[in-house]
């Protein structure tokens, strides 16, 4: 049996895959048809069943989400997606929504008729304006085929979708902190209760998912849970998008049943780059904590990962050689959460601050092997004591790296400076070097 | 005032350090921790405002049932649950540490500038620094800088180093105000408070945001670095400047007030005053103060003289006249009564009026008849609101009356219900201010259109201000609505004497007590209180009768108290130039009165003496001499000891005695004061380019006791002239133009907004810089002005 189970990306390699006719040469759009004949309360049960879960790094199984809906309350309900994929290693949701929009907009016609929604947002980053101007595109399409606006498909029930553009603040991947953007405020996290499920966006009943969750809909529609429960594990059934980066030989996304290990996956990718041996690796983007080789065999779903010390997120695998240093990279990692934190608390907005400047200090093999310690526990005042999981995804590098790597900090100390060359671990060292 | 409904509300027990607390449901844990005197610390917590959580300062451990929450909680966001325990810094190394950490966190870019800031002595992040905070800091990098101070208005400065980011300030000036000027921008370590550059905070309310600041971030102009905290002698005090009735804390150093803050008073002000209540006290330490008591010499001109000449000078030229007395606005009731019963001893008159203002006899009636308390009190009318049935009502009518300008505490009252729950509020105005603006009122140009709005109930507030004096027949169709619709009819004027001086008798129809002067009973009342065998039982003139009367030589002497001419009329002062009529002011500092006046005699200001205010609703407001070693005298001492030099005497020797007196004097439980009555009367035929004159009094204008605060004058809403689209069209300008309206007397000329208002008004400020209608129109309201465009 194949490792590979490609769903989303089946068709990728197909030049007009992102194109309406594209799509549909493969069936698409007939998982809306089919889930518009049937009642919103039985497409919801049938998403619970399924056992999907949020692939934007939680986990929250998605049917569940939907349920929480208060239905006949006679307000509006929202469906918002979070396409602001801002989280460094993560590269499953632009690469998606550039070869295939239409499966989103499925998705979403699919979800919004299932929690009783008439309105859905798009909330994009900024950044990526090639995607950006592709889910225009399908969205154009959409409507012209009648598959968005008043009375789709003749089945009396109306979407509008609405695009929206991030203008670049990691923060606003926080669904709380996403609708404040969307409403048009600064991006910062909301005090919940009340959760987006009662009072989200505009004060109304609203549903935040993850493009990849959504996009995952439509095959379960038109395939059926048999099927889908075929693929991952018990708790984490599916099929989902790894992003393999760094020093692999072939990075770039895999769609693989949950549960698939990283020794599966370097296979699948050519192995770590050539001549050179796995160091450490992020399950789940920078926020996820580190793991090493020692972990090659951890299955990748939700409890595997959790079990292992770390979080399955968003499945973006960065993979890291020999040749890195692990401060420069806890660094760098750091210096992208200062930038990020929102300033809304104490602990992450001056914390990640003095955190970058008290990680500079040791790379350039300033201080004693106390200041270790000192790291640690300042890190544990910021780890869990903030507003929302952005502090504690700026902890997640520091704490594991040292757990895993304490005498490689302490070698910057005795060694007065970094002992590694960094330009080995750039990809184009071997050209250099050759 | 009715009685409380009791509402069951839930009670929920948790333990908290051990031991069992039981507070109503929805209590935050931080709250149900006081009850029993554990202090959590905070910063971003705040009773009055939405929680927010941001700072963290107040993390706890907490479990319910018992499952712990996997990390320390925000104790100010958590509301307290049935099988909840909670173990907060003191039994908690887990709290403990938090605590420690946050704080920590807190300080390493705070300034060491403690010494110097004005905070310093009674700042929250010192004195929790001190005990939930580290001994020692690990902090070894260099502190976050800004350019300082920031001026985010002229009596607001920010400096932001010191900032700890905790949204009080923003947070207020959104939830409680309603003027978001200021918010936090940036992001990260960089986030800070700021303003739209072409926006700066221009809000009534933003000096509680320096009160309510955490640490020095936010100082006000006029204070900053003016004082330790530690050297001030604060006295509790009430605010002398309007209505409202705001509790206030008076601080003073050597004799002089260099702060004020508002007070705690959850029936009244909650926590909040205004910036004129806060900031305009100036005037107290002027160096337009009158200091000695001055008589007119012969050459003409006012000399300094000793108290008991200018007593000996005053008593002459008093005794045997005809007089009147103008007794001002801002009296204490124990002035106003030491007035009251001055002109009914002393002078053997019913002539006295606290109306310094446009004022009628309809109005008069109104006071006696709907406005007075007394006893039993069905007699009266009961039906009065407080700030309580503000919070109760189902629908707030608002009369000739800006909350926002003329009574701020109201329209905070207001505004809260507005934003909390939507209240339904009704404004009969000339035009949509931009308090009503804020209230969401439907604003209609005349009574007679509210039927488009609904009915009024029983569980209705109707508030009517000074203005409605302005308006023939307003009271009486009022009198006449709050009848039929049961529904509350409160009288706001906008001085803070007003409603003591009804009461105390200060005015022609009413003797002290609500007792009318026409019915001898009243009458008896006082003559036995008072040892006499007789008092006038002719109703007394009105201000502008005793003017009129005064130019006449029907009167040959007033005294005035504190009186402004130009808030009477344009002609008040020309009135009083009448070389027979002497003239006796009493008054803190020069005045037009001063100029034309025969004995001036130099009154304590609000800090110098002790008294009483009654507030709209009647709610006495007491306050202590703030300045204790002042010299100056209260106007109950001086008239006391003018009697006395009269052979008249009214023994007051101070307000202590006039209360006293006053109290025993008691309400009148007689027959009530018949109703008021008169016509409404129709506008005027205008002729193309004409139009009536509308104005109010914005809060920060040119009123008297503004002066000298230039800080506070720098956040005054610009003067502008409202006029209709139409009218805009037809003289030709559009927004900003500048427009000319004049009469006879002369004009003022001012930029224009066009604005929701009838085509037959325009309206301006009444007392603005650039727009004093009185003196340069010729009356305040009502006026047939002429439009052009400048």
């Amino acid at each position: 049996m194949s490792k590979l189970s490609p769903v989303l990306s089946a068709h990728w390699d197909e030049p007009d895959s992102f194109t309406i006719a594209g799509y549909k040469r493969h069936g698409g759009y007939n998982a809306a048809i089919k889930a518009l004949a049937m009642q919103p309360d039985e497409v919801i049960t049938l998403i619970k069943d399924s056992g999907l879960r949020g692939r934007g790094g939680a986990g929250f199984p998605t049917g569940l989400k939907w349920s929480f809906i208060p239905q006949g309350d006679g307000k509006e309900h929202y469906l918002v997606i979070n396409a602001d994929e801002s989280e460094p290693g993560t590269c499953k949701d632009t690469p998606l929504l550039m070869a295939n929009p239409h499966v989103l907009l499925e998705g979403m016609i699919i979800a919004s008729y299932a929690i009783r929604a008439n309105q859905a947002f798009i909330y994009i980053r900024g950044e990526v304006v090639h995607v950006v101007r592709r889910v225009q595109q399908a969205i154009a399409e959409a409507y012209s085929a009648g598959l968005l606006g008043k009375n789709i498909g003749g089945t009396g029930f109306d979407l509008d979708i609405i695009l929206h553009v991030g203008a670049g603040a990691y923060i606003c991947g926080e669904e709380t902190a996403l609708l404040d953007s969307l409403e048009g405020f600064r991006g910062q996290p909301r005090l919940r209760p009340p959760f987006p499920a009662i009072a989200g966006l505009y004060a109304r009943p609203t549903v935040v998912n993850n493009v990849e969750s959504i996009a995952s809909v439509p095959a379960i529609i038109a395939r059926g849970n048999d099927w889908f429960q075929t693929m991952g594990t018990e708790k984490s059934r599916g099929f989902t998008l790894y992003s393999l980066s760094g020093h692999v030989t072939n990075p770039g996304q895999i769609e693989a049943p949950l549960g698939i290990t990283l020794r599966e996956l370097l296979e699948l990718a050519g192995g770590v780059r050539a001549g050179h041996t796995l160091k450490f690796w992020t399950p789940g983007g920078s926020s996820t904590p580190l793991f090493t080789a020692e972990h090659l065999d951890v299955p990748l779903d939700y409890e595997g990962v959790a079990a292992a010390g770390s979080m399955l997120g968003t499945k973006a695998l960065q993979i890291f050689d020999e040749t890195t240093c692990i401060v420069r990279a806890v660094l760098r990692w750091t210096e992208f959460y200062k930038h990020e934190s929102c300033g809304k608390c104490t602990p992450c907005r001056e914390g990640t601050w003095w955190l970058v400047q008290i990680i500079r200090d040791l790379e350039a093999g300033k201080g004693v092997p106390a200041d270790l310690d000192k790291l640690i526990d300042i890190t544990n005042n910021i780890a869990g004591r903030s507003f929302c999981a952005l502090a504690d995804g700026a902890a997640s590098p520091i704490i594991s790296s040292i757990k895993y790597f304490r005498s490689e900090y302490e070698a910057h100390l005795t060694h007065g400076g970094c002992p590694f060359d960094p330009m080995a671990s750039t990809l184009f060292s071997t050209a250099v070097h050759a | 005032m009715t009685t409380e409904t009791a509402v069951e509300i839930e009670m929920i027990t948790v333990v908290i350090d051990g031991f069992d607390v039981t507070v109503p449901k929805g209590t935050l844990v931080i709250r149900a921790a006081e009850k029993l005197g554990i202090e959590i610390p905070r910063f971003c917590d705040h009773p009055l405002l939405a929680p927010v959580g941001a700072c963290r300062q107040c993390l706890v451990e907490i479990e319910i049932n018992g499952r712990a929450f996997p990390k320390p909680q925000a104790s100010c966001t958590i509301p307290v649950e049935n099988g909840m325990i909670v173990k907060t810094q003191l039994t908690s190394e887990v709290s403990d540490k938090a605590q420690k950490g946050v704080m920590e966190l807190l300080l390493i870019n705070h300034p060491l500038d403690c010494p110097v800031c004005d905070k310093g002595g009674e700042c929250p992040l010192q004195n929790q620094a001190m005990s939930n905070g580290r001994e020692q800091t690990r902090y070894e990098g260099v502190k976050r800088t800004y350019e300082k101070p920031f001026a985010i208005s002229s009596q607001v400065l920010l400096d932001r180093e010191r900032c700890v980011l905790c949204a009080r300030c923003t947070r207020f000036s959104e939830e409680i105000a309603g003027d978001p000027f200021i918010t936090l921008n940036e992001r990260g370590a960089l986030q800070q408070v700021g303003i739209y550059e072409k926006d700066p905070f221009l809000s009534y309310f933003s000096g509680n945001t320096v009160q309510i600041c955490p640490v020095g971030a936010l100082t006000g102009a006029s204070y900053r670095f003016r004082s330790r905290p530690f050297d001030l002698v604060s006295t509790p005090s009430a605010c002398e400047h309007c209505a409202s009735g705001c509790a206030m804390r008076t601080d003073i150093r050597r004799g002089k007030t260099l702060r004020r803050l508002a007070g705690e008073d959850h029936e009244v002000n909650e926590e909040w005053n205004c910036d004129k209540g806060r900031w305009a006290f100036k005037y107290i330490s002027s160096k337009e103060r009158v200091t000695h008591p001055m008589i007119r010499g012969d050459d003409g001109e006012l000399h300094e003289a000793s108290w008991p000449e200018a007593l000996a000078r005053a008593a002459a030229g008093l005794k045997g006249k005809s007089a009147g007395v103008l007794v001002g606005g801002r009296s204490t009731i124990e002035d106003a009564y030491a007035y009251a019963k001055f002109a009914r001893m002393a002078l053997n008159t019913n002539d006295i009026d606290f109306r310094a203002r446009p004022h009628s006899a309809e109005e008069a009636a109104f006071l006696a008849f709907h406005a007075v308390d007394t006893v039993p009190a069905s007699l009266a009318n009961t039906n009065r609101p407080s700030y309580r049935d503000i919070d109760r009502a189902d629908h707030v009518l608002l009369v000739d009356f800006e909350p926002e300008d003329e009574s701020p505490i109201v329209f905070l009252r207001m505004y809260k219900q507005a934003r909390k729950r939507g209240l339904k509020i009704t404004s009969i105005a000339s035009v949509a201010s931009r308090g009503s603006e804020k209230l969401g009122a439907t604003v209609l140009s005349s009574l007679g259109l509210l039927a488009s709005v609904g009915a009024l109930t029983e569980k209705s507030v109707i508030l009517v201000g000074e203005r409605a004096a302005e308006v023939s027949g307003r009271f009486t169709e009022l009198i006449a609505l709050a009848e039929s619709s049961g529904s509350k009819l409160g009288w706001v004027p906008r001085r803070a004497g007003e409603v003591g001086a009804l009461m105390a008798g200060a005015i022609g129809n009413l003797l002290p007590g609500g007792r009318p002067v026409t019915d001898p009973a009243a009458r008896v009342d006082i003559q036995s209180a008072w040892g006499v065998e007789k008092i006038p039982s002719i109703p007394g003139r009105s201000t502008a009768e005793i003017l009129e009367a005064a130019n006449e030589g029907r009167i040959n002497a007033v005294i005035v108290g504190g009186v402004d001419p130009l808030d009477i009329s344009a002609d008040a002062l020309s009135q009083l130039l009448n070389s027979s009529t002497f003239v006796l002011s009493l008054e803190i500092s020069h005045s037009a009165i001063t100029a034309i006046a025969d004995v001036v005699l130099p009154v304590a200001a609000v800090p110098e003496k002790s008294g009483t205010f009654l507030n709209w609703e009647h709610r006495p407001r007491t306050f202590e001499k703030a300045i204790t070693d002042s010299l100056t005298r209260s106007d109950t001492r001086i008239l006391s000891a003018l009697a006395d030099e009269m052979g008249t005497p009214i023994n007051l020797p101070s307000a202590t005695a006039a209360a006293k007196e006053l109290q025993s004097i008691g309400l009148w439980d007689g027959e009530r004061s018949v109703r008021p009555s008169a016509d409404v009367i129709h506008a005027a035929e205008l002729k193309a380019g004409q139009a009536i004159l509308q104005s109010w009094r914005l809060l920060l204008d040119l009123g008297t006791l503004q002066g000298g605060e230039e800080n506070l004058a720098g956040t005054a809403r610009p003067a502008e002239v409202v006029i209709s689209q139409s009218r805009a069209n037809q003289i030709g300008v559009v927004n900003g133009n500048d427009v000319m309206v004049s009469t006879e007397r002369g004009s003022i000329t001012l930029p224009v907004r066009i604005g929701e208002i009838s085509d037959s008004n325009i309206w301006l400020p009444r007392n603005s810089v650039g727009s004093q209608c009185v003196a340069s129109l010729g009356a305040a309201s009502g006026l047939i002005v002429t439009v052009v465009k400048a």
